[in-house]
């Protein structure tokens, strides 16, 4: 069922496919064209479907199996329509309008003509509307009513899709029960009209093909995979097709429990960095179900499992809605008022403050919280705690990618917008994963794969886009983890011994002399193909292939991942990246670029948001003068300018006893930061941690003070996705727990005794873009006017900027940097003999806290160890068997799945469950320039084992008592 | 930990088929994989060599011709003429069209459904015969008319019908 609140157009606008036309002004405006609908004239790009176009103006004409998500099908027969001058009735949807051409839409043969068909449709369908989940919205029950369907003159007895029985109550053969596998929705095939928009929508939208129609005729049945169920299929559970089908077969199960919507506000995923636009649909304050808004500009009427339905957490019984205290973090909690909780929690960092210095309190904001929401709480650090101190979890992912591209280009963000990957010939996948981590994006990319688009992947695994129905990679450096800048500068010294290098762009757009420096370096002989093949394992004419390529394929796009980033050299390699769009003029237009795909929804924001200890918002260096003295004046308090300290400097610092006392708003440290059992024992040895989240999550078991967060759909603000794109979030609901985030921070600030009073996060926003120039025109008037807005967006780009670096690169001339490969430190040895990397899955998220919680747990529940066949036969391991993994830092045990996805002596996890502890083995490493940990490189053993790990086993003791605390956490507000 | 709850991950494509039968799938790819719309005619070779498309064959069809299992599988329902289940020993096929209808060609689907015990597409319970529907042989002047194993036979009465079967039985 589509939105209770959008208008289906029936067909989508047209495009332009471009492929192989390698220039920016592929994208032609399509030309009007004039013709007559109904005695009325209307203009309508040229391209446009008669269907469309009178929809476009008010006309609508009956249909069935089209929609405006999807291409024209032409197979109901219901939109017919006449026009002068041609035979017969054509299909109004697969008709193109045409210049002059005049048409009729409704007259008593057209009218008898969709009678017969609704009438033969209806033959075949259950007439239970009053009972039926669809009932209100159902595209068929309206078709009935616009066609005046008044009687069905062929009754059921005959052959039916419709009833368990035969009139003689004998089996009917053709009926096939509901399939209710899938935990999100049902597909209740006696209610199938066979119009395919599903299996479209898994086709043209998702790109997972699952879905296909099994036998012909009346023998027709919507088929998952080879006749499964949605579960056993390879449905990856995006729902697409449960927003297409016109009829309640496919419903959503919370639609089918709960009923009809009665309205629907506009907000935006708090999953992932594609940052998708969502209609919450609901009755009061209760969400009856998410739609995918079709004018979110990340997404388009898009979504994945995640977003679409994994929402239950908001609402799951663990939940914290009390705040709660404690003195020390073995005695039980105890439930008190947000006064005492927060007067508790002030006093405490007082305390500390007065006695171990000004210093030895800090905050870290979250990419999970909202844009108002980290600025707060930087506000609050540099501001009320009078130090910088203050980080975020994008320290453990993208900050590589900030400070990578800050040197290079001269802005720390993605150059471009994820609509412009369909004008891209060339695209580039780099350590990255998009079907899994990015599945909104990895959908738009497969489209354009799909319409001809070549594809390069360097992974060090077989990731689903090398290979999947329809895609194919062109080529797939198979690297070894942690050889990533060898790649990239054998990468360039291809380009740049070959005559690939783009002249005239680097002439004109970058500074010469650091590019003769950097052209000297990579031509050097130790850079060549050959001479890296036996450090990256990369074949050397495999590469070369895809230099060429990259460099004279036409438009070339590199998007990357953590892969990248998080790795010992990360912001080498991110530096590495832009050398070769530059090099290759693959910048400042669409379908070229760099860029980033951020894991959490607002690594973006938060970064931009000044979350580092060194910038404030803007990316503006604490020590610079003039910014300093801007915030000052604006905060009424005097700033330091010497940067704060860094997440693992605050762990140092309290391993030493100067840093006593924290401040985490929605983060959980201590399971997603590198070698948990360091940082356990960092929270450990302070006095007073304070944890705002929606669950006691790992690191609150080590909180002295929990202070019950707000879910997004509870509260106002603003996230911004990878391609700068700040959108709304809207509140739906008042707050569990009594408070917003930024409510909470605010009472924070005020009890600490630094004022506070924003009346609504639009004011917060308002200050944001007084203080930061690249926000400068944003507000909630014009967010709400625009949908969203991509920034910089100030005077000189009012409407805000889709692609960057055009004409000019941000610092001016781009700069082209020496990316020397230096290999990790973490080396394999016959003790530690194979490399662990780790990753993540489409139906969890980060840490899980919030997926876990969900029915996504049906598609993964638990982390598992991939392991090469052939290392596993070494080991005498088989499919399912325990095995330990062991590095310098910890142990842990997982269960193994054997696959070639792998190479030999590469194995990999993830890291959605706590009690997997795959943090426990990741080691200290970290990048040189930011300290991203190197989560992606850690030399392991593996070995079958019989028990948990003496980690896990502590774990689970620990976890217990923790619940038990929770527990006996007697209630002081009755 | 959830122990005794084991995920199932998707067997690699082909292990599930028997190793005479991927030996044949292998051949019939490796035959036709790379012609343009190579599916129709790997999906002949296959039924050609095993006399019909087992399930499990999709997967490794798919995955080497780069289509999703569905789309694979939605192929061999659309056609009547690809069998997904394993024939008898022998292939009977009996005309339903125009012209044999009317030579009582009826009577003789009637007599054929009730003498072997099944009905169309189904196979004997001994794993003799399949019996098929197909439209018209091209034998319309000699109607009725059915085909066994390929080889044509025309104006077939119940009784020849009958000896037919018998004969068949009889051969391996
Ligand atoms: S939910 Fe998504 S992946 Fe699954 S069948 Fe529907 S469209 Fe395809
Ligand atoms: S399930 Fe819905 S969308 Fe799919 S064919 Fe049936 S009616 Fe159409
Ligand atoms: S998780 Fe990401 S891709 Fe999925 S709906 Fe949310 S923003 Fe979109
Ligand atoms: S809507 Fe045009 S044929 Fe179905
Ligand atoms: S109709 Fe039976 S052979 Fe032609």
């Amino acid at each position: 069922m589509q939105s209770i609140a959008e208008h289906d157009y029936g067909t989508p606008p047209p495009r332009w496919v471009n492929i192989g036309q390698s220039s920016s002004s592929a994208a032609a405006e399509a030309p009007l064209v004039s013709l007559n609908i109904d005695g009325v004239e209307v203009s309508v790009p040229q391209g446009t479907s008669v269907l469309r176009a009178a929809a476009l103006n008010g006309i609508n004409i009956p249909k069935l199996c089209a929609t405006d998500q999807l291409d024209a099908f032409g197979s109901c027969r219901l939109c017919l329509v006449q026009i002068e001058g041609m035979k017969g009735y054509p299909a109004s949807c697969t008709t193109p309008v045409a210049p002059g051409m005049k048409v009729t839409t409704q007259n008593d043969k057209l009218a008898a003509l969709r009678r017969g068909v609704m009438e033969l449709y209806i033959s075949d369908h259950p007439l239970d509307c009053l009972t039926c989940p669809a009932n209100g919205h159902c595209e068929l029950q309206d078709m009935a009513g616009a066609v005046g369907l008044r009687e069905v003159r062929y009754g059921y007895e005959g052959d039916n899709h419709v009833y368990a029985k035969l009139a003689d109550g004998s089996v009917n053969a053709r009926f096939v029960a509901k399939d209710e596998s899938n935990p999100y929705f049902t597909f209740d095939p006696s209610k199938c009209i066979v119009c395919s928009r599903c299996v479209r929508a898994c086709d043209e939208q998702q790109g997972t093909l699952a879905l296909s129609i099994q036998g012909r005729g009346f023998d027709s049945k919507v088929s998952p995979s080879q006749n499964e169920s949605f579960l056993d299929s390879e449905c990856v559970s995006c729902g697409a097709c449960v927003q297409a089908c016109p009829t309640a077969t496919l419903s959503e199960n919370t639609l089918i429990a709960k009923g009809q919507a009665e309205h629907s506000i506009v907000t935006t995923c708090a999953y992932c960095g594609v940052g998708c636009s969502f209609r919450a649909e609901m009755k009061g304050e209760e969400v009856v179900r998410m739609v995918p808004d079709k004018d979110g500009q990340a997404n388009h009427g898009h979504s994945c499992v995640k977003g679409r339905f994994a929402i239950g957490y908001a609402t799951h019984p663990d939940r914290i809605t009390k705040p709660m205290i404690r003195a020390r973090t073995s005695d039980p909690w105890r439930e008190v008022s947000w006064e005492e909780a927060i007067a508790y929690a002030a006093s405490e960092f007082k305390r500390i403050q007065s006695r171990y210095g000004k210093g030895a309190i800090g905050g870290i904001t979250s990419s999970r919280c909202s844009n108002e929401e980290t600025y707060l709480v930087q506000k609050l650090v540099r501001a009320g705690f009078g130090n910088n101190n203050v980080d975020t979890c994008a320290r453990v992912c993208h900050s590589p990618t900030g400070y990578g591209l800050r040197q290079t280009l001269g802005e720390s963000a993605g150059t471009q917008n994820f609509d412009s990957v369909l004008q891209a010939d060339v695209i580039m996948v780099i350590g990255a994963n998009p079907t899994d981590g990015h599945p909104v994006f990895a959908s738009l990319m497969k489209r354009r794969l799909r319409e001809g688009a070549q594809l390069i992947v360097a992974d060090p695994r077989r990731i689903d886009l090398v290979r999947s129905p329809h895609i194919e990679a062109a080529h797939h450096l198979k690297l070894k983890p942690g050889t990533n800048v060898a790649l990239v500068n054998s990468l360039a010294h291809v380009i740049v011994t070959e005559g690939l290098v783009n002249e005239a762009f680097v002439r004109e757009r970058c500074e010469q002399p650091a590019f003769e420096k950097w052209r000297k370096f990579v031509a050097d002989a130790r850079h060549a193909p050959e001479a890296m093949e036996a450090v990256t394992g990369v074949p050397a004419a495999e590469l070369r292939a895809a230099a060429r390529l990259y460099a004279t394929g036409g438009n070339a796009a590199i998007y990357y991942g953590l892969g990248v980033t998080e790795h010992s050299q990360g912001s080498t390699m991110v530096m590495g990246i832009a050398n070769l769009a530059m090099a290759t003029g693959n910048i400042g237009r669409e379908g070229v670029g760099v860029n980033p795909l951020r894991g959490q929804n607002n690594v973006q924001g938060s970064c931009d948001m000044g979350s580092f200890p060194h910038e404030f918002p803007g990316y503006r260096h604490v020590a610079d003068e003039a910014t300093r003295t801007q915030f000052e004046k604006a905060w009424g308090v005097s700033l330091l300018a010497e940067p704060g300290l860094r997440i693992p400097n605050m762990f140092e610092s309290a391993l030493d006893g100067d840093f006593k006392g924290l401040y985490i708003e929605g983060e959980d440290i201590a399971q997603s930061d590198p070698n948990t059992q360091h940082v356990t024992a960092a929270l450990n040895a302070m006095e007073c941690v304070v944890v705002q989240d929606l669950f006691l999550n790992e690191s609150a078991k080590f909180a002295h003070v929990f202070l019950p967060g707000s879910s997004f759909l509870e509260k106002d603000g603003t996230f911004t996705n990878a391609e700068r794109r700040i959108a709304r979030v809207r509140r739906v609901m008042k707050p569990k727990a009594g408070y917003a985030d930024w409510e909470i921070t605010q009472l924070l600030a005020n009890a600490m005794g630094y004022a506070m009073n924003y009346r609504h996060p639009s004011e917060i926003m308002d200050e944001i873009a007084a203080l930061t120039p690249t926000f400068q025109g944003v507000s909630y008037a014009r967010l709400d006017e625009m949908g969203s807005i991509q920034w910089p967006c100030n005077e000189q780009q009012p409407q805000g900027t889709p692609t960057m670096h055009v004409g000019e690169f941000v610092r001016g001339k781009g700069r082209f940097m020496i990316t020397e490969y230096v290999p990790t430190h973490e080396k394999v040895n016959t003790r530690y003999p194979l490399i662990l990397t780790t990753g993540r899955i489409l139906s969890q998220y980060n840490v899980g806290a919030q997926t876990r919680r969900t029915e996504n747990v049906a598609w993964h529940h638990e982390d598992r160890l991939e392991i090469h066949p052939s290392d596993a036969e070494a080991r005498g391991i088989v499919e399912n068997d325990w095995v330990g993994i062991a590095s310098r830092a910890g142990e842990t045990v997982l269960r193994a799945h054997l696959t070639d996805r792998v190479q030999p002596g590469v194995v990999y996890t993830t890291f959605h469950f706590p009690e997997s502890g795959a943090n426990v083995i990741t080691t200290d490493n970290s990048d040189w320039a930011t300290n991203c940990p190197e989560y992606k490189v850690t030399a392991v053993q593996v070995t079958r084992v019989s028990q948990p790990s003496q980690w896990q086993q502590r774990y689970r003791q620990f976890s217990e008592r923790q619940a038990e605390l929770l527990q006996a956490r007697d209630s002081a507000v009755k | 930990m959830k122990k005794d709850q084991v995920i199932p991950i998707r067997p690699e494509p082909g292990s599930e088929l028997p190793p005479a039968q991927l030996t044949a799938v292998r051949a019939a790819l490796a035959q036709q994989q790379h012609r343009p719309g190579a599916l129709l005619p790997v999906l002949h070779a296959v039924q050609d060599a095993l006399g019909y498309v087992p399930a499990e064959a999709v997967p490794l069809i798919a995955w080497e011709l780069n289509l999703s299992r569905a789309e694979v599988h939605g192929v061999i329902s659309f056609y009547h003429y690809f069998r997904q289940e394993k024939p008898g020993r022998h292939v009977l096929q009996l005309c339903r069209a125009e012209a044999c209808q009317a030579v009582c060609g009826a009577t003789l689907e009637a007599h054929a459904q009730q003498c072997l015990g099944v009905g169309f597409h189904g196979t004997t319970a001994d794993g003799a015969l399949t019996l098929e529907p197909v439209y018209c042989l091209g034998n319309c002047a000699l109607g009725p008319s059915v085909m066994i194993d390929g080889e044509l036979r025309g104006r077939v009465s119940p009784e020849r019908f009958d000896h037919i079967v018998a004969q068949a039985r009889q051969t391996p």
